[in-house]
């Protein structure tokens, strides 16, 4: 199962946010796409997940179009997104948040084992279950976001920037766990990120886009030893 | 002493049939975010159908139950072939908001003017199914009869049984989740547009519950201009109002709560206040408690 963009072209009004981009990204790889802000890498995966509309090009996954697709059919086709801003329902609990990850899943006994194995990787999401999703703090509620799409069952995880409004600390153990994740589940994951550097520290590939197209791609870390990409996107 | 109790009791009696209306309009609101006009007409429609099924089956009660299965087709039906509709041309500014909102209000007049059209002359009338003798007690009549005894009975099992959906089952978080966050619910795979006819849908069967009830408690008779109906409208959206729009328990508190304060200024002071008085209970408790008596204590965030 691989993801394949090609020449996909996304507009946003009368900007053309997303050029010509293409990309490939293999089962169990993290990709990080990094760029400035207003570079298109929200479009890029809003309309991988159904919640964008793609001007033209190609998207796949699997065997399965990702675009002109709803977000709800998506989902059962093992794509999850997580969008940017902590992405939980505040007015729900965290048990809630969580279980509405799994009400389209047949199987309820998998589900429940899905829910335990998040629940060990978030520990801190079962000691606060029964609380509304609003008392959390940043770092949780980006764990209940994650979490929430990982009760999908998903094999594509599209995350937009997990690490936006939280402290180091924080970020560092959320990238962790994405990293862990990855491997331990056999994802495949698209992190939107501009935390640059963090992002392409847990990464396998790199994508670098710039004004909608791609300026650079590569292996992450020949992406961090690349004297331009750090000059322009690393700070150093 | 008697005239007290009585007050009380008409107060919880037409009290409950406000709630019915409330919890109506805040099903609605609750899957959608949009206030439904409209839920006057469709009760009424409802009401109109229950009162042909007596005219064949001669039953109140299939009556009832076809009314309540036939006002939750006709929410269906306006939320798939109109709403939808709206909602898919508007997606985003200020018009997106309130567009829905005034197409209840033309759907009502449309709701309202066909049944003029098609059984304007009819000559409609619903009869209690149950006594609506009063009970007496040592020699005095209570305004408290089987039939008012079997209206506040539906309110409190309606009432109960669809908080216990909406808490309780994967149907009522699906439900909350789309109306909170519809992005989001779809992302977690839930049919959002399903999920919102299917609001519609409860929302209408509450409101043909609320005219089935209503219609033989009044003077039982139906006409497509009654007033009957736009009080219900208008008092219901009062109770949902002052129950805070969002929840269920909430809309029953605001709904017995107008109820009797209607009541004693009936009884009590002059029966020409009444639309004065109801608002100004509206207009208090926004003052006092903006966000409803039973509303959010927190403004939304994120």
């Amino acid at each position: 199962m691989t993801l394949i963009v090609s020449d996909l072209c996304v507009d946003h009004g009368a900007i053309r946010a997303i050029n010509r981009v293409s990309f490939r990204v293999e089962q169990g790889q993290l990709a990080a796409v990094i760029g400035a802000n207003g570079a298109g890498k929200t479009t890029l995966l809003r309309s991988l997940s159904g919640l964008g509309h793609a001007a033209s090009g190609h998207a796949t996954w699997h065997d399965h179009n990702l675009l002109h697709a709803k977000p709800e059919k998506l989902v059962r086709y093992g794509v999850s997104h997580v969008c940017e801003g902590k992405s939980v329902i505040p007015e729900l609990t965290v048990e809630e948040n969580l279980n509405l990850g799994a009400l389209w899943r047949k199987d309820a006994k998998e589900a429940k084992a899905t829910r335990e194995n998040i629940l060990e990787t978030f520990p801190r999401l079962g000691e606060r279950l029964s609380q509304l999703a609003d008392t959390l703090s940043g770092g949780e509620r980006q764990m209940l976001a994650i979490g929430r799409a990982l009760m999908s069952k998903p094999q594509l995880l599209l995350l937009d920037e997990p690490s936006l409004g939280l402290a180091p600390l924080v970020i560092a153990q959320i990238f962790q766990n994405i990293r862990e994740l990855t491997d331990e589940m056999g994802l495949t994951v698209v992190l939107v990120e501009q935390n640059a550097m963090s992002a392409l520290e847990i990464a396998d590939i790199g994508i670098v886009l710039n004004l909608g197209r791609v300026a650079a791609t590569n292996s992450a870390q020949q992406l961090i030893a690349d004297p331009q990409v750090r000059a322009a996107y690393l700070g150093y | 002493m008697f005239q007290l109790l009585n007050t009380i009791l008409i107060g919880i009696t037409s009290g409950a049939i406000y709630s019915l209306m409330a919890i109506a309009l805040v099903l609605v609101w609750r899957s959608t975010r949009v206030v439904n006009f409209a839920q006057a007409g469709q009760a009424l429609l409802s009401t109109y159908i229950g009162f042909e099924v007596i005219q064949r089956f001669d039953s109140y009660w299939i009556a009832l139950i076809v009314a309540i299965v036939a006002g939750a087709a006709v929410g269906a039906l306006i939320d798939v072939l109109f709403m939808r509709f709206l909602f898919s041309r508007n997606t985003q500014g200020p018009i997106a908001g309130v567009a829905p909102i005034i197409a209840t209000l033309g759907l009502l007049g449309l709701i309202r003017g066909g049944i003029g059209i098609f059984l304007g002359n009819t000559e409609a009338s619903i009869r209690p199914p149950v006594s609506n003798v009063g009970f007496t007690i040592s020699g005095h009549t209570l305004a408290f009869s089987p039939l008012k005894f079997l209206i506040v009975g539906a309110v409190i099992f309606l009432m109960l049984a669809l908080s216990l959906i909406f808490q309780r089952t994967n149907i009522g978080l699906a439900l909350r989740a789309s109306a909170y966050a519809p992005e989001i619910a779809r992302l977690a795979g839930v049919r959002v547009d399903g999920i919102r006819t299917l609001g519609w849908a409860l929302a209408g069967a509450a409101g043909a519950a609320a005219g089935m009830l209503q219609t033989p408690n009044g003077d039982g008779g139906l006409s497509p201009d009654s007033l009957d109906f736009s009080l219900l409208l208008v008092f219901g959206f009062i109770a949902a109002v002052i129950g805070g729009l969002e929840s269920l328990i909430g809309a029953v508190v605001g709904g017995l709560l107008l109820g009797l304060v209607l009541a004693f200024v009936l009884t009590y002071v002059s029966g020409s206040l009444v639309f004065i008085i109801a608002f100004m209970v509206l207009i208090l408790v926004l003052l006092l408690r903006p966000s409803g008596l039973i509303g959010a204590k927190r403004g939304r965030r994120a």
